[in-house]
């Protein structure tokens, strides 16, 4: 299996606090990767030091390959990282539709093309794919805004995979969902990465969520990386149960 | 009953503009000559509206970019420039220049953006007042030369109302076009979210940098026909009080509708002649009315209507919603 | 050509009242995020209101007590309780167009009511010039420094050595904690307008000797306190003074070392630069940016 995404030595501070103190590790293609570890140990600083949010004071991110470190997060998102965020992150005025076309649209053609093509970007059909695969068809055409707090969660996963993405980052996809719609959502993400070949990688605080969905655990405490392995292999790990109990 | 609405709003648009070129053949040059600027300021408001309405770009600079293109397209057709020429002119001197603007938008947002703009207005006009050799100064220009379009003269007011209604015409389904374009939602993504924008690949500095560039060109369009309209320009025209009063007319209108900037420039440019009997109190009156209107509804008059008909859309989808389950549920 | 010790006097003084109206902006923006584009008007109307009180038989000082309270009443209570208040949920970029609105309206109002053309107004202070060191220097201006200056210490003390200073802070900067710990929050922000209106009949009251009394005499002045605020810090009473003083001073500089023509293009440039690049202001906390 080879790497799709490479991380090595990792560091990022802020004045005079480290949020992460050197984190390596790999994403193997096709696999779902779970971060897991106790709030404030760095996951989400590590997540945007990946995605160019924010520039890591050391370290290298390469993706197939490729360094991409300090690119900008609309770069790195064209080139097929995508990403869902910890918070509702919709865009509330624009209807369900055109979130996903807007979620689609950058990743084809040029500027010029994009000014002077279709209105929809030809983008109609995939966008509609994609709100039968969320079955988010009764609400095609509402604002976003009005949509209720799962089904916002939904749509901000579904216009992550517009842009047919290799990698994506899920930042606590499983925050506020109800059960019902939770079991959903797990079984449309594991669909995508058997039918789209997709890599996740997921952080969550939901253990159930993440023993059940991922093949792979990273557990992170303190800015560094804590243990990797499968999910059995990391729940049975002692530094792990200490790091949980011990906060 | 939606293809039924769309019937009704392409009839209701034809009668408008109808109206708008049958009716004002009456008019005296007074009346013609408001019309006309009404018009014009139409036009510089919907660049504004463009900036700020759909790409949430606070400027306060929008009349400095009319004075550009009236400037521009004075200066060039007093030297025996065609009309269509100067124009161009003025969309690229005021296209550049409010891509330089869009700059400071990518460090600050919100009230500093506000004040750069406002700043930026201020020094475009102290230019239009100090640089004599260019501007005429104080004095300004006169006997700018009003246009022939196609071997037509437009020094009458009524032909000259025509070119300015033509040229609203144009700038609307240009605005129309690209409002519903990728380029329109891009737009749209920078005012709700730019962050998240970012993250599914939208290029938010390119796409900033345009709003400005585009929405300050449109400013530079109703320069352009503004200088030919008014046959004289000085500065004062240009001050930033009239960046203020098209930021009012889209806010009043509503921000991020596409039939704002009419109805605010119409407010703006008409009421008043529409208040005159109330001789000096009128702006006093105008005023009034803003800020009542903006404490009932700060998103504006169209802001108004948008919150009815999603009402009662909201309960006609919940009505239709109760129905599909009912009859779920004796299928079950 | 005025020495430059002349400038420095001038500019002082004009810079002490820039400080005045700044420091009333920015605590309309600290407690209720309200950017006035009106500030300047308010500083234009209580010297109408004093002269109206005068037309009306009021002797000077009596005249000044009366501008003073309608002030309080007019630019303070009024403009919370019937713009400001209904106004606040709805955001600050529309609260900041009605304010533009209300500028409007005010000059025209002064312009119908009272009179399109300037007017002169009497000075509080000695108009005439004292030879200090061989230099002369007008009385008037520092005079007019003087009395600001007492003014915005008065107030700075008023915030900082005082409970109920301290219970303003406490409002502006968290009015949730603040109302945890028991400050009437409302009151307080109240206060703040109240102050606010009589800094900027105070400003009116020391500005209008040198300029005359005119309707549109608010718009140059509210630019300048508006630069002063932001150059000094938005969210700090002493970032609007150093603001204030610097921009008066740099004001006077430029008239006299630049060009009569560019001086206004001084301030305003210097405005430009120190939003691209300290944002927060000379004195200012940097604050939270929200996306």
């Amino acid at each position: 299996m080879s790497a799709v995404l490479e991380v090595t030595n990792i560091k990022k501070s802020f004045g005079g606090i480290t949020a992460v103190s050197g984190v390596s590790f790999d994403v193997h293609e096709g696999e779902i990767l779970g971060l897991i570890g106790p709030n404030g140990c760095g996951k989400s600083t590590l997540f945007n030091c990946i995605l160019g949010q924010l520039t890591p004071t050391t370290g290298e991110v390469r993706l197939d390959g490729r360094t991409v470190t300090g690119m900008r997060p609309s770069e790195l998102n064209r080139l097929g990282v995508s990403r869902t965020f910890q918070l509702l992150q919709v865009f509330p005025k624009l209807s369900v539709r055109e979130n996903l076309i807007l979620a689609g649209q950058e990743h084809q053609g040029s500027m010029t093309s994009r000014l002077f093509g279709r209105s929809d970007a030809g983008l109609t059909g995939a966008a509609n794919q994609m709100i039968g695969f969320f079955k988010l068809e009764h609400l095609a055409g509402e604002q976003a805004g009005g949509l209720s707090y799962g089904q916002q969660k939904l749509l901000d996963a579904a216009m992550a995979f517009m842009g047919g993405p290799r990698l994506v980052l899920l930042d606590e996809p499983a925050g506020g969902v109800n059960p019902s719609m939770l079991a959903d959502l797990k079984d449309r993400l594991v669909a995508i990465n058997r039918e789209k070949n997709a890599t996740f990688v997921v952080i969550e605080h939901n253990m159930e969520f993440v023993m059940s969905l991922c093949s792979r655990v990273m557990v992170m405490a303190e800015g560094r990386v804590l243990a990797m392995g499968r999910p059995d292999e990391v729940r049975a790990n002692p530094a792990v149960i200490d790091a949980y109990l011990g906060h | 009953m939606s293809a039924n609405g769309r019937y009704l709003r392409i009839a209701a648009g034809l009668v408008v503009i109808a109206a708008l070129i049958a009716i004002p053949a009456n008019f005296n040059r007074y009346g013609l000559f408001i019309l006309s600027q009404w018009a014009v300021m139409t036009i510089a408001a919907m660049g504004l509206n463009l900036t700020l309405g759909y790409a949430g770009q606070v400027s306060l600079a929008q009349g400095a970019f009319v004075g550009v293109g009236a400037y521009a397209s004075a200066i060039l057709t007093t030297h025996g420039w065609p009309l269509p020429a100067a124009l161009g002119v003025s969309i690229l001197t005021s296209f550049i220049i409010g891509w330089l603007l869009g700059y400071p938008a990518l460090r600050v947002q919100h009230h500093y953006l506000a004040f750069v703009t406002l700043a930026f207005s201020t020094l475009a006009f102290l230019v239009f007042r100090n640089e004599s050799w260019l501007t005429g100064g104080i004095y300004g220009i006169s006997n700018i030369p009003r246009p022939h379009i196609f071997g037509f003269a437009t020094n009458k007011p009524l032909p000259f109302y025509y070119l300015c209604l033509g040229s609203l015409a144009i700038v609307s389904l240009a605005v129309w076009w690209l409002i519903r374009s990728p380029w329109g939602r891009a737009f749209m993504s920078l005012r709700e979210n730019p962050l998240r924008a970012q993250s599914l690949g939208v290029d938010t500095r390119r796409y900033t940098l345009m709003a400005f560039a585009i929405g300050s060109a449109l400013g530079g369009v109703a320069g352009g026909l503004y200088a030919p309209l008014t046959q004289y320009i000085d500065p004062v025209p240009f001050n930033l009080s009239l960046s203020l009063d098209l930021l009012m007319m889209v806010i009043v209108g509503g921000s991020g509708f596409f039939f704002g900037p009419f109805l605010g420039a119409m407010i703006a440019v008409l009421l008043p002649e529409w208040l005159r009997f109330t001789q000096g109190y009128y702006l006093m009156l105008y005023a009034i009315a803003v800020i009542v209107l903006l404490i009932w509804s700060p998103t504006g008059i169209l802001g108004i209507l948008d919150r009815f008909l999603a009402n009662r859309r909201t309960k006609t989808a919940s009505a239709l919603r109760a129905v599909a389950k009912s009859r779920l549920e004796t299928v079950q | 050509m005025a020495s430059l010790l002349d400038l420095l006097v001038a500019g002082l003084a004009t810079g002490a009242i820039y400080a005045l109206v700044a420091v009333g902006f920015t605590l309309l923006w600290q407690t209720s995020q309200t950017i006035n584009f009106a500030q300047g008007e308010f500083v234009m109307l209580p010297a109408f209101l004093m002269l109206a009180a005068m037309h009306a038989g009021a002797p000077f000082w009596l005249a000044i007590v009366i501008g003073i309270l309608l002030s309080m009443i007019l630019l303070g209570l009024a403009f919370k309780m019937l713009l400001v208040d209904p106004m606040l949920r709805h955001g600050v970029l529309p609260l900041a167009i009605a304010t533009m609105a209300l500028a409007i309206g005010m000059k025209e109002a002064v312009k119908q009511f009272f009179s399109a053309e300037a007017s002169p107004f009497p000075s509080i202070v000695p108009t005439n010039d004292i030879s200090v060191f061989g230099h002369v220097i007008s009385l008037q201006s520092l005079g007019v420094f003087v009395v600001a200056i007492l003014a915005v210490m008065g107030l700075t003390a008023l915030l900082n050595r005082t409970s109920l200073g301290h219970q303003m802070q406490a409002a502006a900067q968290n009015p949730t904690v603040a109302r945890i710990i028991g400050v009437p929050v409302e009151r307080m922000i109240l206060l703040t307008f109240l102050i606010n209106a009589v800094l900027v009949a105070l400003a009116s009251l020391l500005i209008t000797p040198i300029y005359l009394a005119k309707f549109s005499s608010g718009e140059v002045l509210g630019q300048a306190a508006f630069i002063a605020a932001i150059v000094g810090g938005f969210n700090q009473v002493r970032g609007a003074i150093a603001g204030g003083l610097l921009i008066g001073v740099l004001d006077n500089l430029s008239a006299a070392y630049v060009s009569t023509q560019y001086r206004a293009a001084v301030p305003l440039i210097f405005l430009i630069v120190i939003i691209l690049f300290r944002p927060q202001g000379l004195l200012g906390r940097s604050e939270e940016r929200t996306v």
